[in-house]
């Protein structure tokens, strides 16, 4: 394939689209496929054959809507109407009524005008809601491979990892680092052969961004990893992704049959002389795995156990050989970055965090679902104007963010923006991506407990601080919500935390005790009231050190 | 890199000709082995000792390593399930939602923790760590089918309807 043919590709395409008067998408991520979309489906296309409009309007599948908890969603493409809630009956009111007679069902519409989708700001998720999840032609005809095209044609590697640093892209696992220095640091090393992965083993409770960009625009993601296969000059990637996301898997094996029908991945891609390929590697359900030292060790069939860095993946990665390794949404902001321009990307945001986030808003919150929102916003606009705020009746009382290991923000700092440098100074991190909602009901130290248990369940074993310390951090914690604690043993379990923290080999281990941490900082209340005093202590019979009843 | 050999299993099972094909397309690398195993699963539905042992010599790797590996996974099963399987999301946004009240209830009313099977080998309770349908916790998957917004009640009925009709066809 060239230049000129991914073009006329597009145009054939954007005719074919022309051709019809309406296009339906309805949701087929797999919040919408719990809700029930296949009777959605299956009640548009029964409507539509029935009354005869299948030349007039066009029914798609198409990625995440973002308003998961009202699924299953139907989206009118031509006059931008978006319906919630919708069954086989109301499937029928829509074609008959909105295509077939040009009114709005009123019954059913969402307000696109409504905070939720007037305060986001949509780069990865641009296609979601404008195109079928499986169709290349389709991506192509939104721009798609383009930026592909671009760097093969007119762009040195080294123009290419220019302007990825200067977009000031940093990575979207969490943990923020410049994209654009890491891929610099592979270009630079010499090997044989170089890899590129792409982490997609989003292991944190909670958190289903990766997820709804592979299943809604897998393509997107692929062309991210070319990209940076021909700025370092990688020729295999891998993508490793969870074993519980089948449809995400599914999906993008079929992205990838396709490109590599089209040429678009194999060798000489748009002719020229780059050669890429994509395999797709499959986890097992650990964790640690998506760190990622474990994670290559994973890709290569081991155990997923971490290893000590120095020295990084981008020096000796896989099979000892420099390797980048970036999460989904990282790849899936490169292709952008091409084609508009750093200056534009950089534009986004705030100056030292470029660009957009996608939060996977979940927990004690209206409106539950995906939302993409630029850098720097108040995290009071994420849960009040986008999420409308707690359930009637309730209070918001913190924001859980990096899963099991990051930290609660408490309403105090609600007017913080949410951004990489911003968040560590209260103790949480900018994480994944998922944010979890908690109002005036929930618990903190369960809450607390519940993150330990995780990372106790979790804990590779490899090191001893990890292995170790998070059972007894967990330990102390249950005698603390059994009311069997005193003085003594929160001071402990403050001392275990810090030395955990301070001591652990991997990410898994530095970061198990800031759920505790953060929890201790902004709620030490609901620790010290369940706290009893030396004399109730010894009162109930119990041994100091095991907790157990002493016969 | 030489092909291994594929030879028909002495038990004469022809579903070990789909693991010598699962093999074979990766040319009997022990790098493949997690794929090996996710295809083995798929196919005899859980590893057993046998299995393990086969996939160890196709692959050239110790045994210890393949062991090691199909238990680090909580995904690898190495004990056959039961006929149904109730998987529970424990993630934080169904914890949030009152995952652990549906744990209860379902636990008393099966008469087993999570992670393990009912004694009339019917049900398997297996908590996941999060199915990644967030916005509908909290939410169990039945047989491969994600039920959002769930409740103890409800999630009770539906194990009891599946032990019913249990019942019936035995009787």
């Amino acid at each position: 394939m060239t230049i000129e043919d991914l073009r006329e590709c597009a145009e054939k395409e954007q005719a074919r689209q022309a051709q019809f008067t309406h296009r339906i998408l309805y949701c087929s991520s797999a919040g919408c496929v719990s809700s029930g979309c296949d009777a959605v489906k299956a009640g548009l296309r029964k409507a539509i054959d029935e009354l005869g409009l299948s030349k007039k309007c066009e029914m798609i599948g198409t990625g995440c809507l973002g308003l998961c908890g009202e699924g299953p969603l139907v989206f009118v493409q031509t006059d931008r109407t978006l319906y919630q809630h919708v069954d086989e009956k109301s499937a029928r009111r829509i074609v008959e009524e909105h295509i077939g007679q040009g009114k709005r069902v009123e019954d059913y519409a969402v307000d696109l005008n409504d905070a939720f989708f007037a305060s986001q700001k949509k780069i990865v998720l641009e296609n979601m809601g404008r195109i079928n999840a499986e169709s290349i032609e389709e991506y192509i005809a939104s721009e798609g491979y383009e930026a592909l095209a671009k760097a093969l044609t007119e762009m040195s590697p080294e123009d290419v990892i220019a302007e990825v640093r200067k977009s000031g892209l940093r990575g979207r696992g969490g943990a923020g680092y410049p994209t654009g220095l890491k891929w610099d640091i592979v270009r630079k090393g010499v090997a044989d052969q170089k890899y590129i992965v792409c982490n997609a083993d989003e292991g944190d409770p909670g958190a289903f961004m990766d997820r709804s960009v592979l299943e809604g625009d897998p393509h997107r993601v692929l062309e991210g990893m070319a990209l940076a296969g021909y700025a370092v000059g990688a020729t295999q990637g891998f993508v490793y992704a969870r074993a519980e996301y089948p449809l995400a898997i599914d999906r993008l094996k079929t992205a990838i049959k396709q490109a590599e029908r089209f040429g678009i991945l194999g060798n000489r891609i748009f002719e020229s002389g780059f050669n890429f390929r994509i395999d797709i590697r499959i986890g097992a359900g650990a964790f640690v795995c998506g760190e990622e030292t474990a994670l290559l060790r994973s890709v290569m069939g081991r155990r997923g156990r971490p290893k000590v860095r120095p020295p990084y993946p981008s020096e000796k990665g896989l099979w000892d050989k420099p390797t980048v390794i970036n999460n989904v949404e990282t790849f899936a902001n490169i292709a952008p970055i091409i084609r508009e321009g750093s200056a534009w990307f950089a534009g986004i945001g705030t100056p030292k965090s470029t660009g957009t986030k996608v939060f996977a808003l979940a927990g004690k919150i209206n409106r539950t679902g995906l939302v993409e929102v630029p850098m720097g916003i108040p995290l009071r606009k994420i849960i009040f104007d986008i999420g409308g705020g707690t359930p009637e009746g309730t209070e918001f009382k913190a924001a859980q963010t990096g899963g099991p290991s990051g930290g609660c923000i408490p309403k105090e700092h609600l007017d913080l923006p949410v951004d990489y440098e911003s968040l560590p100074t209260v103790g949480s991190i900018m994480g994944s991506g998922g944010m979890i909602v908690m109002d005036s009901t929930s618990d903190m130290v369960d809450v607390a407990k519940y993150f330990m248990e995780f990372c106790m369940d979790e804990s590779c074993g490899k090191c001893v601080p990890c292995r170790v310390g998070t059972r007894h951090i967990h330990g102390m914690l249950d005698k603390i919500v059994r009311g069997e604690a005193t003085e003594v043993d929160f001071e402990f379990l403050k001392e275990t935390c810090v030395m955990v923290k301070e001591t652990s080999l991997c990410g898994l281990g530095q970061s198990a005790p800031n759920p505790v941490l953060s929890t201790i900082r902004f709620f030490e209340q609901e620790y010290t009231s369940k706290l009893i005093s030396a004399h109730e202590f010894n009162g109930t019979g119990l041994s100091p050190l095991s907790g157990a009843k002493e016969s | 890199m030489a092909q291994p050999e594929t030879q028909q299993h002495p038990s004469g099972d022809n579903r070990f000709k789909l693991l010598d094909r699962a093999i074979t397309k990766h040319h009997g690398s022990g790098d493949a082995l997690i794929e090996v195993l996710h295809v083995a699963q798929g196919i005899f539905g859980f590893l057993e000792t046998d299995l393990l042992v086969y996939i160890a010599n196709a692959l050239k790797l110790p045994l210890s390593r393949v062991y090691g590996v199909a238990t680090f996974y909580h995904f690898f099963r190495l004990r056959p399930q039961g006929e149904h399987t109730f998987v529970l999301c424990t993630g934080t946004a169904c914890y949030v939602k009152g995952a652990t009240e549906i744990q209860k209830s379902v636990e008393q009313h099966c008469g087993c923790k999570f992670g393990e099977t009912t004694a009339d080998n019917k049900v398997s309770l297996i908590s996941a760590r999060c199915v990644g349908s967030c916005g509908l916790a909290p939410v169990a998957v039945l047989d491969g089918a994600v039920a959002g917004k769930l409740t103890a009640a409800h999630a009770v009925e539906r194990i009891s309807q599946w032990q019913e009709v249990a019942k019936e066809v035995a009787v």
